[in-house]
């Protein structure tokens, strides 16, 4: 599609797995923010586009 | 007139005179030249507007959605596995149906037979392996597999799958044919080339939904486009907005979509939004081992677990 690989990730958590959870949201935050804003998918706000 | 044509007239004022079916859906002669059009028979003595060339490109198992008649359908290899597709999604009972298959050569390619003629093509005509198109003061004759279109060249099921009655001998598959050279392309680029890539390809689109009425998947009574309330989508020429619309629709079409070119066909600027869609065929043919609509007995790649599905992508 376009989209930087790292930009979308997947993951099946439990509600028991809490640890899991932080793993991967960490995981997952760490990723993104090193690939930076996303540029893509965006569109501009309604009053710019006015 | 050619000999399929003729066979088809006699299969359907049988089917229409014994009763054995209320319709016949088939192809008139369009309009325009290489436009053929859907036609719906409903009495022996109307057969003789039923044609059959190379012109007949529509998918016409769009037609079949929820009918509640008996129907006699004409389909080459892509519409018979439409059929199939549309049986098991409970669109149309086999029942219902007395199956018309074509052995199809190819459907001609009516832009690039256009853009080959100096003017406004006028008549056309054909022979078994050579289309010639006339018009003021031309005329062209050229080889049928330089005009097919792309995904007729590409085609591995020309025979239909299922049918009832057959309007010729079954044909010689291709083979050896390598489906996925453009997909292959595209997934070789990096993001930012593909995202320039799918920019380009979509820049022309306005959003005229001619390739999602085309198509025979493409059936809901309100299609996600088309909702107000949530509004998934924006309606205007925004490129994100016509992106959105187009990786859905594909999306929608996921292990369904036979290939058929309908929606392709229909663009009125010409474009290639079966790349899309052949992506995710070919996802599912090396994935699920999934082809679209050549069994009624198989469960769709979408509809059916297996525990051995790929799922490395989760974590
Ligand atoms: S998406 Fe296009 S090629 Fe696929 S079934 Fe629909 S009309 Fe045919
Ligand atoms: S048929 Fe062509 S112009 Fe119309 S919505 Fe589809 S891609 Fe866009």
């Amino acid at each position: 599609m376009g989209i930087e690989p790292g930009r979308l990730h997947f993951s099946w958590i439990s509600s028991a797995e809490s640890t899991k959870f932080v793993t991967v949201a960490t995981q997952v935050t760490e990723a993104v923010r090193a690939l930076g804003p996303n540029t893509r998918f965006i569109q501009p706000p309604l009053a710019e586009v006015a | 007139m050619t000999s399929t044509t003729a066979i088809l007239r006699e299969i359907a004022a049988r089917l229409l005179s014994s009763g054995a079916v209320e319709m016949v859906i088939g192809f008139r002669q369009g309009t325009i030249p290489m436009m053929n059009e859907p036609c719906f028979v409903r009495k022996p003595d109307e057969v003789g507007h039923l044609v059959w060339d190379s012109h007949c490109g529509i998918n016409l198992a769009n037609y079949l959605t929820d009918r509640k008649e008996k129907i006699g359908i004409v389909a080459k290899g892509c519409d018979s596995r439409n059929v199939v597709t549309h049986i098991l999604e409970n669109k149309i009972r086999r029942e219902q149906l007395v199956v018309i298959g074509v052995p199809c050569r190819g459907m001609a390619d009516k832009r690039k037979i256009a853009m080959k003629c100096p003017g406004e093509i006028l008549r056309v005509s054909e022979t078994a392996t050579a289309i010639t198109a006339e018009g003021e003061g031309f005329s062209r004759t050229f080889e049928k597999a330089d005009v097919l279109q792309h995904n007729c060249s590409l085609c591995i099921h020309r025979n239909p799958v299922i049918y009832d009655e057959l309007a010729g001998d079954l044909v010689e598959e291709q083979q050896g044919v390598d489906r996925y050279a453009d997909v292959r392309a595209v997934e070789e680029m990096t993001p930012e080339r593909r995202w320039k890539y799918f920019e380009d390809l979509l820049a022309p689109c306005i959003r005229c939904y001619a390739c999602r009425n085309a198509c025979p998947l493409c059936y809901c009574p309100t299609c996600f486009v088309d909702e107000s309330r949530p509004q998934w989508v924006g309606k205007g020429q925004d490129p994100i907005d016509v992106r959105t619309f187009h990786f859905l629709r594909a999306y929608h079409c996921a292990g369904r979509c036979t290939d058929c070119g309908a929606c392709e066909r229909a663009c009125p600027v010409g474009i290639n939004m079966r790349l899309f869609t052949k992506k995710l065929e070919k996802d599912c043919r090396e994935l699920f081992d999934w082809e679209a609509g050549l069994s009624l007995e198989a469960r769709p790649a979408l509809d059916q677990y297996r525990p051995n599905d790929p799922n490395d992508f989760i974590r």
